[in-house]
């Protein structure tokens, strides 16, 4: 295939990836390393190369809005990121030793586990009874803008969800993804963060955790500037384009077509995987 | 409740760390697409396979490499250089929040960012590769 016909398909493949994530909240990663892989035939290394870059310029373009307006608890990202670089880091060193068959089995898995968290309903746990003695040491309780005023929460089992930071880590470093239904799970059902705060910290600290791990990669030399520069482009303007959209509709209906098409993605990678195909 | 109780304001530090992660999207992306105009009408015919994983033959792994392909206008390089920024945006906004943390005496959070830093300067050490 010539560069040019590459750079399109790629490219095209790339915004709708985007789109894709950034309507059903899944982010971009999950939707592209299949696109790679099973449609056009791009060895799992050089897609997860791309798609960490991708998921840098999503999450930090996102994140400088949100940043601004005071929803992110800088604190709590920071904190975390303790968790989340260092197993990034062990994540993308072990992933070159891990057959890469086996690699598209665990990708699989969890997409069909964002597909599962996409639908399901999230729940706000967050509450203002007392906090235990992490929290409250790391000053991690805060507050966030509301139209009724400042909304006050506490952070709960700092520990717990320390210790799920740490497995998204893994999983990010390891997949080349942002891994946001797992620091979801740790943010909302573990420290019971309210979820307008979890989603715009967990952007935050996606950034730094993918550059953890994409600075391995760069090294190994899986980041192939002529996959990365349609990705990038193409997923961060399909995100663009997403979040514009949000704003005037509420995808729910569309969530479960894109739930059925994404199972359908991670059952492939699955099977691929399973046969030795990848 | 006691604001002082729920965590320090960190309004500034929020506009600061806001503006440094647009301008480092906007800035690295739109080198990395002028690389790509600069990469495809140099090499347009050029056939791509990228069927198997081949370490060894990656031309920019190393940011003394990309640098130097900078030099020969080479676009492939150009991309990578895009990237490398965009690599290093939310880097930088780690080092400037431990400026912010430690402007607000908040000495904690700036060890927490500096722990943060060695983690990715560690990264940057080639003995990870395998």
């Amino acid at each position: 295939m010539s560069v040019l016909l590459f750079t399109i398909i790629v490219l095209v493949g790339a915004f709708l990836a985007g789109l894709v994530g950034s309507l059903t909240g899944l982010g971009g990663g999950v939707i592209i390393i299949p696109l790679l892989t099973l449609v056009l035939g791009v060895d799992i290394h050089y897609a997860i190369g791309a798609s960490i870059i991708s998921v840098i310029a999503t999450s930090s373009g996102s994140a400088a809005a949100y940043v601004k307006e005071g929803i992110t608890n800088i604190r709590i990202g920071m904190f975390l990121e303790i968790a989340t670089t260092v197993s990034a880091v062990f994540g993308a060193v072990i992933t070159v030793f891990i057959n890469p068959n086996f690699i598209a089995v665990i990708f699989g898995i969890i997409l069909l586990f964002s597909a599962i968290m996409m639908i399901g309903k999230r729940t706000d746990r967050s509450n203002t009874n007392e906090s235990g003695g992490i929290g409250h040491f790391f000053r991690l309780n805060g507050s966030y803008p509301t139209e009724s005023g400042q909304r006050y929460y506490v952070v709960h089992n700092v520990a717990g969800g320390f210790f799920m930071m740490f497995i998204a880590g893994i999983v990010s470093g390891l997949l080349g993804i942002g891994s946001g239904a797992l620091k979801v799970v740790a943010m909302d059902n573990i420290m019971r963060i309210p979820f307008k705060v979890s989603t715009t910290t967990s952007n935050f600290m996606m950034g730094v955790t993918a550059a953890a791990s994409a600075i391995v990669y760069l090294h190994r030399g899986q980041i192939d500037p002529v996959i990365a520069m349609p990705v990038a482009i193409g997923v961060l303007t399909g995100a663009m384009t997403g979040a514009k959209v949000l704003i005037r509709m509420r995808p729910d209906k569309l969530k479960v077509v894109f739930a059925v098409i994404v199972t359908f993605l991670a059952l492939q990678m699955i099977y691929n995987g399973y046969q030795g195909r990848l | 409740m006691d604001r002082r109780k729920m965590g320090p304001n960190d309004k500034d530090l929020q506009i600061i760390l806001g503006t440094l992660l647009r301008v480092g999207v906007v800035a690295s992306m739109t080198i990395v697409l002028l690389g790509g105009i600069v990469y495809i009408v140099f090499n347009p015919t050029n056939h791509v396979n990228y069927a198997n994983f081949h370490p060894h033959s990656a031309k920019y792994s190393s940011i003394g490499a990309v640098f130097s392909g900078l030099l020969n206008m080479d676009g492939a390089a150009i991309i990578q250089f895009g990237i490398l920024l965009l690599i290093f945006t939310p880097v930088l906004r780690v080092v400037f929040s431990v400026f912010g943390f430690l402007i607000e005496r908040d000495y904690l959070y700036a060890s927490i960012g500096l722990f943060v830093l060695s983690v990715i300067l560690f990264s940057l050490s080639n003995s990870l590769v395998g």
